[in-house]
């Protein structure tokens, strides 16, 4: 018995929520980064759940597309963290809150 | 049995997911979401998608985990959060509130959506073959799109990241 579309889409909705909320209360800019990880993991369950379904590879393709922008983001976020660790010896968001210094 | 093993690798998803939101710690959070990741690419196997399951493990459990342990390790961040300088609670409520709202909306459009019925899998959907052939014929453009993104990302984690320029 497959699995139906609605079900991957259910869980891809509940996984973007959480990681919103991640991004939305948390302080600590790492835990933000790891959410949004956490929605893009989600919309890539969507993808492969249409994939699936339309029985078409092309949804995989976006999810590979996917995981190379979240890679480089990755690195160039993680780069930005340590480059704000740096300077203003935190990595709290609240802190962060001039705009030149 | 598909929709049983689903809902156990769903499950293990979201809990992990809420662990990952609600952890004090970054690096307990970053433990999670390597569970988070692993259950994800047990749905993909699930889904027929086997290449894109195992580039899940290998990219995000593995590299982009290992980079974040990296750089929370690199910044030893021992102790636990801090209070914030001036609390303001009306955040958290409106955190909610907003994800709640594109969560309805999400739901709202997905319904919308037309669905077809899941027919069986044709042998060969989302093996390596299968993505390759398509990788390099119909998205051949955006492929090297995706090497130059690359490139420019390591140039640019490169400059950020290093020490003040002389």
């Amino acid at each position: 018995m497959a699995v139906p579309l609605s079900y991957y889409l259910a869980l891809s909705v509940v996984l973007f929520a959480l990681g919103a909320i991640g991004v939305l209360i948390r302080r600590n800019i790492l835990i933000i980064l790891m959410c949004i990880e956490m929605m893009l993991n989600a919309v890539n369950i969507a993808f492969i759940g249409f994939a699936n379904a339309f029985q078409a590879i092309d949804g995989q393709m976006f999810v590979f597309f996917v995981m190379t922008v979240a890679a480089a983001e990755v690195a160039v976020g993680l780069a930005l963290v340590v480059a704000i660790f740096r300077n203003r010896a935190t990595v709290y968001v609240d802190d962060l809150n001039i705009l030149k210094w | 049995m598909m929709a049983y093993i689903f809902f156990a690798l769903a499950g293990i998803a979201l809990i992990s997911g809420v662990l990952v939101v609600f952890q004090t710690h970054p690096l307990r959070s970053a433990l999670w979401l390597i569970v988070n990741f692993f259950a994800v690419a047990g749905i993909y196997l699930l889904a027929h998608a086997e290449f894109i399951a195992a580039i899940q493990i290998i990219v995000y459990a593995g590299a982009i985990m290992v980079l974040f342990l990296f750089v929370i390790m690199l910044l030893n961040l021992r102790q636990p959060e801090e209070e914030a300088a001036r609390p303001w609670f009306g955040q958290k409520l409106a955190g909610i509130t907003l994800a709640a709202l594109v969560a309805f909306i999400l739901v709202y459009g997905f319904s919308k959506a037309e669905v077809p019925l899941a027919k069986a899998a044709p042998p060969g959907l989302g093996n390596t073959e299968s993505i390759a052939r398509l990788l390099f014929t119909d998205y051949l453009l955006p492929f090297e799109v995706t090497s130059v993104l690359l490139l420019v990302a390591i140039v640019g984690a490169v400059v950020l990241a290093k020490s003040k320029l002389k």
